[in-house]
């Protein structure tokens, strides 16, 4: 293992636990559930990112083999992440949210916790 | 017959690649076994796919994929910032209503995604017709901006995509 690579997973390995530790942090810091959400599905992503991009560099350099581990926890991360904060979201303003709190929709419907959808048609 | 066997191609052929990442090694067995799984899920997921999602022009999913992965990593240094250096009163956090013009349930999933994992916005909740989407925003002093930057930047590529 020479030298290069070794400070090449090192810088990544230290961007990731920083980019973790101000994550966590934010979440201590920032004063209500939506502005806490964005701790940790933004800077939480570099983190976990960070250490991946650094262990594929650790099996490409050292090891000599490709891995596509990483790629697959990044596909899946990517999937997910959304997903969570998107039902915190909901779940937080089911219950401490009403309509009269968030700008209108610009349209003849309400937001969709708020108000049932409009009939389907047939073909849909 | 071949849309008996295969009633979502690009579905069988994420199946067969996805298990060969999680295998990890390319090996005649392993592909066997891999397509077999990517012939066999999408017969039995398909009554969950009443709509195929159409992908116009595979070359701006690259494009877009490129895009996104380059904003995820400037969101991250600047919630980061945010967190650091500016004092809780000093973060203004905004609603922002985004009307969209999409209209394919898959294209609105992409867009609502991306803006959680881009900068400073985490999408909240649809309008109940699906024709606006609700977007929380960390901090601005341009909401409108915002609302232009997300129409311009993704919504327009992704009507170009699912088109």
């Amino acid at each position: 293992m020479d030298l290069v690579s070794e400070l090449l997973i090192s810088f990544f390995l230290v961007v990731a636990g920083i980019f973790g530790l101000v994550g966590s942090f934010g979440m201590i810091k920032l004063r209500d559930t939506m502005q806490r959400l964005h701790a940790p599905t933004k800077a939480t992503t570099l983190g976990v990112g960070g250490v991946l991009i650094g262990s594929m560099l650790y099996f490409l350099l050292v090891k000599g083999m490709f891995s596509f581990h990483e790629l697959l926890i990044t596909l899946f991360l990517f999937l997910t992440a959304p997903i969570t904060a998107n039902f915190i979201a909901k779940t937080f303003m089911q219950a401490n949210l009403h309509q009269s709190d968030l700008p209108g929709t610009e349209s003849e419907y309400g937001w969709s916790i708020y108000q049932d959808p409009p009939e389907r048609s047939e073909e849909d | 017959m071949i849309g008996r066997i295969f009633p979502h191609p690009l579905l069988s052929v994420l199946l067969t690649a996805v298990w060969l990442g999680l295998v990890n090694k390319v090996t005649p067995g392993n592909l066997l076994l891999g397509g077999i799984l990517g012939i066999v899920v999408p017969i039995m997921t398909a009554p969950y796919w009443p709509r195929r999602a159409k992908i116009g022009r595979p070359l701006r999913v690259i494009e877009y994929f490129m895009i996104v992965l380059w904003d995820i990593v400037v969101a991250n240094v600047e919630v980061a910032m945010i967190i650091l250096f500016k004092r809780n009163r000093n973060i203004h956090s905004h609603w922002i209503t985004v009307p969209l013009e999409l209209t394919s349930p898959e294209a609105i999933t992409v867009l609502a995604g991306t803006i959680t994992m881009t900068p400073g916005t985490v999408s909240a909740m649809l309008a109940a017709d699906g024709s606006s989407i609700l977007v929380h925003c960390l901090h601005t002093d341009d909401p409108d901006g915002v609302r232009d930057q997300i129409k311009s930047r993704y919504e327009w590529r992704l009507r170009e995509i699912f088109q």
